[in-house]
């Protein structure tokens, strides 16, 4: 074959592939929202669900209880994830500890999610008798997600060119100025990427909550109580119920409340990144 | 006169490579010192050892003194972030922070604390007229230094280092990624601020150095073969392996 028509059909297989990525992406999101958006209304949106074979009712529960997990996860969540990615991007040195911590995280980052569900329901559920709660939810999802955040965070920190660090050295930066001031606004896209990821997986887990937040559709009053996010509702009007149109619904929720949420944390990410650059 | 800066049998090792071999070398104040040599030949690495920008390398270890005004600048008792007050680095690559043109000069003195009692914009004008850069950037200080073009991200480099007011400003091959003209601007304002500052430059370019500097030193595989007047190295030089570099035989 000559090399201009391997080129082409090269070009023809990148294009193919990319064209069937975005058209999966669009079937999914455009089937879910077709069959969910005409069932849409105020009234499901503010009622909670009432249970029953027929999975009457809303989903308002499930919105704020989603809500609260993603806030209260995030917000445990941030400052050690991104605390241990600095210590091991910019302070640690290459030796035996810092290679099984590495190897730790990455062995942790690919645990399933039940493991950890276990693991929160005999700790948090049981030993420390936050029984099914918000709070036991969160803090099982927190163990889920530090590997993954501290390692795209770790890998942002690192791709920040090494001359910026010394050009903040050079003036008379101190190390911690020289990272705040320079490195981690150089790497906020990187890590809010890792940050966003983490939110998905918060707004899409169910095994792990099924078992550390239970499932209450009662309306969550504290960080104590019960609940079901959006995931776990759906989970329970698939197995539970012939409610299918709701579930479309719920899902189609769902997705628009992801979106909303990657939007919202760029926009403060960039409000963020201005800030850090405007200096001390 | 007394020297600014002063080595003494100083040596540099990455690990097992020894890449600076007992080095002894007087940099006077107030004029211009380059330093020439082949790629590899230990002048970027001694040149940062005077303001202990290697300390951050894994791994380095050094032996010998550099004395600044006669004190000790590998001793205990010297504060890292003082002493880099005192002694400012130009790199090769240009460097701005991606920050604006203000923020890149005023980093300096905010992260040494000096923002209050300082009236920032007149560090940034006087730092910006000092690098030859204000009347080009006069009136858009609040873009990206990034914006600029390479030359002027170089001067606006020179300009952040002026803002701390520093004695000694070292340059490592400040223009090998610059165009002749840029170079040209550059070798001016080095000129024009031997005034102030006491300036050591790694350079590859020879006929920079003949150009700029009142002293030379040439380096090789580590050690430092010849040093004096620049004049002197260029017109008669006493070592072999000096002539041959000078006069284009390797390197």
């Amino acid at each position: 074959m000559s090399a201009k028509s391997t080129q082409k059909l090269a070009k023809l297989f990148i294009w193919g592939s990319g064209f069937i990525t975005v058209l999966i992406l669009f079937l999914i999101i455009g089937y879910v929202l077709a069959r969910g958006l005409p069932q849409l209304g105020l009234s499901f949106l503010f009622t909670a669900p009432q249970g029953g074979l027929s999975g009457e009712g809303g989903i308002s529960t499930a919105i704020v209880s989603t809500i609260y997990i993603v806030l209260l996860t995030i917000a445990i969540l941030i400052i050690p994830g991104i605390g241990a990615a600095i210590y091991l991007s910019e302070y640690a040195r290459d030796n035996w500890l810092t290679r099984i911590i590495r190897y730790g995280v990455d062995t942790l980052a690919g645990v399933p999610s039940i493991v950890f569900g276990l693991f929160g329901f005999v700790i948090f559920v049981t030993a420390l008798h936050f029984s099914f709660s918000i709070l036991a939810g969160a803090l099982t999802l927190v163990c889920l997600l530090l590997p993954t955040l501290i390692r795209t965070s770790e890998e942002a920190i690192k791709a920040v060119p090494r001359s910026h660090r010394e050009a903040a050295l050079a003036l008379g930066a101190t190390r911690w100025q020289a990272i705040w001031h320079v490195v981690l606004p150089a790497a906020l896209p990187g890590i809010v990427t890792g940050l966003i990821l983490c939110i998905g997986r918060i707004v899409g887990e169910t095994a792990c909550l099924y078992v550390t937040m239970g499932g209450s559709s009662a309306m969550p009053t504290s960080l104590l109580s019960g609940g079901r996010t959006l995931a776990l509702h759906l989970f329970y009007l698939a197995t539970d119920t012939n409610a299918f149109e709701k579930a479309m619904a719920t899902a189609a929720v769902l997705i628009i409340m992801i979106l909303v949420i990657n939007t919202i944390v760029n926009w403060i990410s960039h409000r963020f990144q201005a800030r850090m650059y405007g200096g001390a | 006169m007394d020297p600014k800066i002063e080595a003494k049998q100083l040596n540099f090792h990455y690990g097992k490579l020894c890449a600076v071999k007992n080095v002894n070398l007087n940099i006077r104040e107030h004029q211009i010192t380059a330093l020439i040599g082949p790629s590899g030949c230990g002048k970027s690495t001694f040149l940062r050892t005077l303001n202990r920008m290697n300390d951050i390398i894994p791994g380095a270890r050094i032996e010998g003194e550099v004395l600044l005004d006669k004190q000790n600048i590998y001793e205990r008792s010297v504060d890292v972030v003082e002493l880099r007050k005192r002694v400012g680095m130009v790199f090769q690559q240009p460097n701005p922070f991606p920050k604006s043109i203000f923020e890149n000069i005023a980093f300096g003195p905010k992260m040494l604390g000096l923002s209050h009692k300082l009236n920032l914009d007149e560090v940034v004008e006087k730092s910006l007229r000092a690098a030859a850069l204000w009347d080009e950037v006069k009136d858009n200080l609040h873009k990206s230094g990034l914006a600029l073009s390479g030359g002027q991200q170089q001067r606006l480099c020179i300009a952040r280092v002026l803002a701390v007011e520093p004695e000694v400003i070292l340059m490592d091959e400040p223009c090998s990624a610059l165009d002749p003209a840029s170079t040209l601007k550059i070798e001016e304002l080095m000129q024009d601020l031997t005034k102030n500052y006491t300036i050591v430059i790694v350079t590859h370019n020879m006929l920079q150095a003949a150009r700029v500097s009142e002293w030379t030193g040439f380096f090789l595989l580590g050690e430092m073969i010849e040093y004096g007047k620049t004049v002197d190295i260029f017109s008669r030089p006493k070592d072999k392996r000096t002539e041959d570099y000078i006069t284009g035989r390797f390197g």
